[in-house]
């Protein structure tokens, strides 16, 4: 019976110690990580942390490279919840910009089209030589339109 | 008589409260004269603002239309009495929209000349569908409180497989004694509204139900039922519990029937409707008199006659008061709506809406206390009618937590203030629950916005992707052919070229 007894308790502690080895040392899944990152980020894809896109940035704070306190349309709130998501420390948030939409002076554009592909979401429309005007409600206000425009006739506009 | 039933469900929890409703049921109705102004938001419904449809110093009519829904989701509003409109503008209302709202502002004359009436139609000839839309021009809300307008209501439930329309006439909430005045009064009214409800939706059962503390309201609608002999409309008495007059815990009551979490009643075949917006609907399809007034209780121990009285919409609260009899000396708060579930507000220039169904002025607010630490005695689950725990749905109001919020079935709250009454910590924990459902609204809304904006970005890298294969292709075919060009093709190119020199 003893035999039994030993032979399970050396099983049991060995699984033991192989799982909290595990748990210790390698790392989780990073893949799952950068989307569940990303999932937390607004999706404006404005670039103002730096990186070309929201995944990108999710990628680079997975990896450490990139601070949790680096996108600004998404407040201090997206910092928490990253924080929280991540087991990082909460930092302010480097840079405040206030909830706007992009908004065309139609008597000035000249129908350049530089907006419309600067536009990461496809929120502008308008042809070539033609007014071009942006969907409100599509807009995230990512302010990637405002220096292409040859004319300076986008400003971006608070909401409330 | 038909005999009151009591075949009822049962209702979890809730409060038997003190009513406070015998001073002001006691007398008949008045009527409030036409005040010099009237103040009509164009928000008196869920949904969209109504759009002005009338200039400004324009005469108007009782019963003008003088904004009509935008939208999907509305309701018109109606000019109250004749006069003349004289702005449109800003002014302190009590709504879940902010302290003050665009109003419609009326200089009444005085004389309350209608638009030419026109007679009532028989409902039972028009096809139900036509019914409802004429409703939908009535401005008709739902009165009970939650103003959701009616005819999109009864929209909705028709997609559904309904069974039994349920009038609510439980009115449970203390002090409130509006719907009780109006079936004293009103119960031909009320149950000629169910007839119409009843064929605009091809339903065979009407439930009444009505609070067993209101034996004065129960015999009403008893006489009048007598006198309709409709076998199809039933009296059902239900106990006076708090608050067994929410849209989800009469379905329980009446019909023995839980309605899902998230759901409507329509999902488990019913319809609750209260009695004032029967009495609307009779109104308006009979006499063609569109929601321009109502009963509105005015009581507390702050006013010096309490009582039930009926105003034109737009009334200030004020002169409704001060036709009461004024506020007692020494009256500090004041309520619109009952004390559980009513708003507090500044100022008693606010206009008397659809919603208004009472004017509370009290000397000190009920609620007064310093709020302590929860000790999780539970007496909050004990009594909630919804069977949630407030204990732990404060617990993560408190760490922000959204998904044990919703785990714990937080958007299933009616609000009702049972657990801020029995919390012996007063915990403001329905105005902590009200906040964090915003809260939570607000997150599904932004995460709803960046999902789109997700979708729409990778849309478009797609498609850029796309036409930078297509271009390469391109690229690759045209260097494709100038590699296998020969000598023959070079020769036929200068020659062209050669030719075209020449002509120009």
């Amino acid at each position: 019976m003893w035999t039994a007894v030993i032979t399970i308790a050396a099983l049991a502690l060995l699984a033991g110690l192989s799982l909290t080895y595990a748990s210790r040392r390698l790392p989780p899944s990073t893949g799952d990580l950068v989307e569940q990152v990303n999932d937390l980020l607004p999706q404006t894809q404005c670039a103002q942390c730096g990186y070309p896109g929201c995944r990108p940035y999710a990628a680079a704070v997975v990896d450490g490279a990139a601070a949790i306190n680096l996108c600004p349309p998404g407040g201090q709130d997206t910092v928490q919840r990253l924080s929280r998501l991540l087991g990082r420390p909460v930092l302010p948030l480097a840079e405040q910009v206030e909830p706007a939409v992009a908004i065309i002076d139609e008597s000035s554009c000249i129908g350049c089209f530089h907006c419309r592909n600067a536009c990461p979401v496809d929120a502008i429309v308008g042809a070539h030589q033609l007014l071009h005007s942006v969907i409100e409600s599509e807009c995230t206000g990512c302010e990637l339109c405002v220096a292409p425009c040859p004319v300076d006739c986008i400003s971006m506009r608070p909401l409330q | 008589m038909s005999a009151p039933t009591f075949d009822l469900g049962k209702l979890h929890g809730g409060l038997r409260l003190p009513a406070h409703k015998s001073h002001s049921a006691a007398e008949p109705v008045l009527e409030v004269p036409i005040p010099s102004q009237l103040y009509l938001p164009i928000t008196q419904h869920v949904g969209e603002p109504a759009q002005p449809v009338i200039e400004i110093g324009e005469r108007v009519l009782r019963g003008q239309l003088l904004a009509e829904p935008d939208g999907e989701m509305g309701a018109p509003v109606h000019a109250s009495s004749s006069g003349t409109v004289v702005a449109i503008e800003q002014w302190p209302v009590s709504g879940r929209y902010g302290d003050t709202a665009p109003c419609i502002v009326i200089d009444c004359d005085g004389r309350d000349e209608g638009i030419a009436a026109t007679s009532g139609i028989d409902f039972r000839s028009l096809d139900p569908a036509d019914v409802l839309l004429k409703i939908l021009d009535g401005g008709i809300v739902g009165l009970g409180g939650a103003v959701f307008p009616t005819a999109q209501k009864l929209m909705q439930a028709r997609t559904c497989e309904t069974e039994y329309l349920i009038l609510n006439g439980v009115e449970c909430e203390p002090y409130i004694s509006c719907d009780d005045s109006l079936m004293r009064e009103c119960a031909a009214e009320i149950l000629g509204g169910a007839q119409i409800l009843m064929h605009a939706l091809r339903i065979d059962i009407c439930f009444v139900a009505v609070e067993s503390d209101k034996p004065e309201a129960l015999q009403s609608l008893a006489d009048a039922l007598e006198k309709l002999d409709d076998e199809r409309i039933v009296l059902k008495q239900v106990p006076t519990i708090y608050p067994s007059g929410g849209e989800d815990q009469l379905v329980q009551l009446v019909a023995n029937r839980q309605v899902p979490s998230g759901g409507l009643p329509t999902d488990v075949g019913c319809l609750v409707q209260n009695v004032g917006t029967a009495a609307a609907v009779h109104n308006w399809i009979i006499n063609n008199e569109p929601l321009i007034s109502r009963i509105t209780t005015v009581t507390g121990d702050g006013v010096n006659n309490p009582m039930n009285v009926r105003a034109r919409i737009g009334t200030t609260v004020g002169d409704v008061v001060q036709f009461t009899g004024g506020y007692a000396d020494r009256a500090e708060h004041l309520f619109i709506g009952g004390p559980l579930t009513g708003k507090s507000v500044s100022t008693d220039r606010v206009p008397l809406v659809k919603a208004t169904n009472c004017v509370l002025a009290v000397f000190k607010s009920s609620f007064a206390g310093r709020e302590l630490p929860c000790i999780r005695c539970g007496d909050c689950a004990a009594v909630c009618p919804v069977q949630l725990q407030p204990q732990q749905l404060f617990w993560f109001t408190c760490a922000d937590d959204e998904t044990k919020l919703r785990e714990f079935g937080l958007l299933d709250c009616i609000e009702c203030g049972c657990c801020d009454l029995v919390c012996p910590s007063h915990i403001p924990l329905t105005a902590d629950f009200r906040t964090a459902k915003g809260r939570i609204r607000e997150l599904a809304d932004e995460k709803a916005r960046a999902e789109r904006a997700r979708q729409r970005f990778e849309a478009r890298n797609q498609r850029l992707e796309k036409e930078q294969h297509d271009r390469d292709a391109e690229l690759a075919r045209q260097k494709e052919s100038a590699r296998q060009a020969g000598p023959a093709d070079i020769a036929e190119i200068l020659r062209r070229k050669k030719q075209q020199s020449e002509d120009d």
